[in-house]
């Protein structure tokens, strides 16, 4: 009898913390970005120098969304900490529309409070004030909170800076490979595992609530689903049929999962998981691969993969049963679909002419938009704003994270330091 | 891994040996062994093919891996012997338990290669079931493109990957 499971299974709390953050980010093709300026923030402080650059963090975001070009500290005249030294004049001459200011004070031993302005500088007026308290482990998410409102109340379009991704890695070790699966700020930073195993962990899939993820893993070698916490790293087994049990995407009111289960035939077919009961509905019952299943924001529809026309299309059925129907028409292949959480567009795996890219298509007006460039792009996943899109794409023999904008204009690679990074997920945004 | 190969080489070369012009399939013993070994190499059991081919056709179903072409959970016609040798070994033992791993290559979705690899798995299954082997006796599993043995993006890697192999897990 040899039964060697060779399972090496390690959960790691969310609350460890790691330091080095492994994305590295590069920002790619503007279009016309807006000349701003954040001027490095004030510090009142026991320490000679402030725990955190805000003004850099603010920076960062604003250049990575591409819609910004943030004025090099030297080329300011002046560096205000306080609105009211603001000369806008001054801010005219060297060609910024905005200028950010603001302070970080020490109020305790832990104690932060952040205050930022916004000002146009054009208009001569204030945009925005806000004051916020941190600590040293909050006040990244601060900055970044500060960024979300700077970018709305310039943009019209709400910010993602204070978001996370979640994805998963591969990377080699002497006896094969060791996956994991991780969050990171949306910008790379503050990265934590969560899982790691030496089989395969797949499908991460965020909670409404972005307190808990559902993924997929092999240990043992046979798939199972699981939902993890995030701040304890407690996890429990939710879904481990017979055959396979893949694809969890979780309900807008995060009561229930849409699941793939294969059983020991191996049809795969969509299931509606109720998570309390445990008890599950079959959606559909075709020969065919049905695989994929996402609920529409309105928890009306779920959108899912089939080929039971020959290729994979995209399909949709009521969520409480019905008739599918087909959605895709163009092209042979066009597979794992994401919807935008506003409802109005359908992301895909779309075979463009032998390659495998990321394409939107506006449900209303029904044309599809190709906006990847790779040759093997996968696993889109838009940002809780609609606005951007995150997928992964190949570099050399590695996958690499890369965002878009909907609208295919602003693209930027997130490079990963080590190993083969897949499947990035979007969280919804966080609730303060 | 050139360990595991060795081993593989020098297990299949004591079989040869051991073995006299009529194969036994009844003895497990050695094949045991064999994909006892299988079982534990992280599925880079086929890094070993170029070397044990020839000795593979004149044994008795030391190959455990099947390739399929492209988009194809098809059984290829010079693997159905193969599978047909699997069959009397397991049907003709009950104690035998093999998982079928499917995999897909890379290319395309990551859970509908899931569904491709079951797909493939599925084929084998049944060509087994069919030849006599319990349903109690065979476990699938899917990997999709999880677990490739080849990490290339060539037309020779991706058929590498596009296999199921045959794990005898007892």
């Amino acid at each position: 009898m040899l039964k060697k499971l060779r399972l090496t299974l390690l959960v790691v709390a969310l609350c460890s913390a790691q330091a080095n953050a492994e994305l590295v980010i590069d920002v790619q093709g503007v279009a016309q970005p807006t000349p701003v300026a954040i001027v490095p923030f004030g510090w009142q402080g026991s320490t000679p120098s402030a725990p955190l650059d805000v003004a850099q963090v603010i920076t960062d975001d604003l250049r990575r969304s591409g819609r910004f070009a943030p004025l090099a500290e030297r080329d300011m005249l002046q560096k205000p900490t306080d609105g009211a030294d603001v000369d806008f004049q001054d801010w005219g001459f060297v060609g910024v529309e905005a200028v950010v200011v603001g302070s970080l004070v020490q109020t305790g031993a832990n104690a932060y409070t952040l205050e930022f302005h916004l000002f146009d500088v054009f208009g001569r007026r204030e945009l925005v004030g806000y004051r916020m308290p941190a600590s040293r482990g909050t006040m990244r998410g601060a900055a970044h909170r500060a960024a979300d409102m700077i970018y709305e109340k310039l943009t019209g379009i709400k910010g993602v800076f204070g978001t996370k991704v979640a994805y998963v890695s591969a990377e080699e070790q002497a006896n094969g490979l060791l996956y994991s699966l991780t969050v990171a700020d949306q910008d790379g930073e503050n990265e934590h595992k969560i899982m790691e195993s030496t089989d395969p962990i797949m499908s991460p899939a965020w909670s409404p609530d972005s307190r808990q993820l559902a993924y997929v893993s092999f240990e043992g070698n046979k798939s199972s689903i699981f939902i993890q916490t995030l701040r304890s790293g407690n996890r429990y087994q939710i879904s481990n049929r017979p055959g396979i049990n893949g694809a969890p995407s979780f309900s807008p009111d995060g009561r229930k999962l849409v699941v793939t289960l294969g059983g020991v035939d191996g049809n795969l077919d969509i299931f509606v998981l109720d998570i309390t009961s445990r008890q599950t509905r079959q959606l559909t019952t075709h020969r065919a691969i049905d695989t994929e299943g996402t609920w529409s924001p309105d928890g009306r529809y779920i959108y899912f993969t089939s080929d039971r026309s020959g290729g994979p299309q995209v399909y949709r059925i009521l969520a409480n049963g019905g008739t599918p129907e087909r959605v895709t028409f163009e092209g042979s292949y066009n597979a794992r679909p994401r919807l935008s959480p506003d409802g109005t567009r359908l992301a895909m795996v779309h075979n463009d002419r032998g390659n495998y890219r990321i394409a939107v298509m506006n449900l209303e007006r029904k044309d599809l938009l190709v906006l990847s460039t790779g040759r093997q792009d996968e696993s889109p996943s838009f940002a809780p704003n609609s606005d951007i899109l995150i997928y992964a794409t190949r570099q050399g023999r590695d996958g690499v994270l890369e965002t878009v904008s909907a609208d295919g204009l602003i693209r930027q690679k997130m490079a990963s330091g080590r190993g083969d990074v897949r499947e990035p997920v979007w969280s919804p945004f966080p609730r303060f | 891994m050139a360990q595991i190969k060795l081993f593989t080489c020098v297990a299949l070369a004591a079989l040869l040996v051991g073995c006299s012009s009529s194969p036994s399939i009844d003895d497990p013993e050695p094949t045991d062994t064999v994909y006892g070994e299988g079982a534990t190499t992280d599925g880079t059991g086929n890094d070993s093919m170029s070397g044990g081919e020839d000795v593979t056709s004149k044994n008795e179903d030391l190959q455990t891996i099947i390739y399929f072409a492209f988009d194809s959970s098809e059984v290829r016609p010079q693997d159905q012997d193969l599978i047909a040798r699997h069959a009397m070994q397991i049907s003709n033992d009950s104690s035998y338990r093999v998982r079928l791993e499917g995999h897909a290559d890379e290319r395309g979705s990551r859970e509908y290669n899931i569904g491709l690899g079951e797909r493939r798995s599925q084929a084998v299954r049944q060509l087994l079931l069919i030849q006599g082997v319990r349903a109690s006796q065979v476990a699938t599993v899917s990997f999709g493109e999880e677990r490739p043995v080849a990490h290339g993006s060539s037309e020779s890697d991706y058929a590498q990957n596009r296999r199921v192999e045959i794990t005898y897990t007892n």
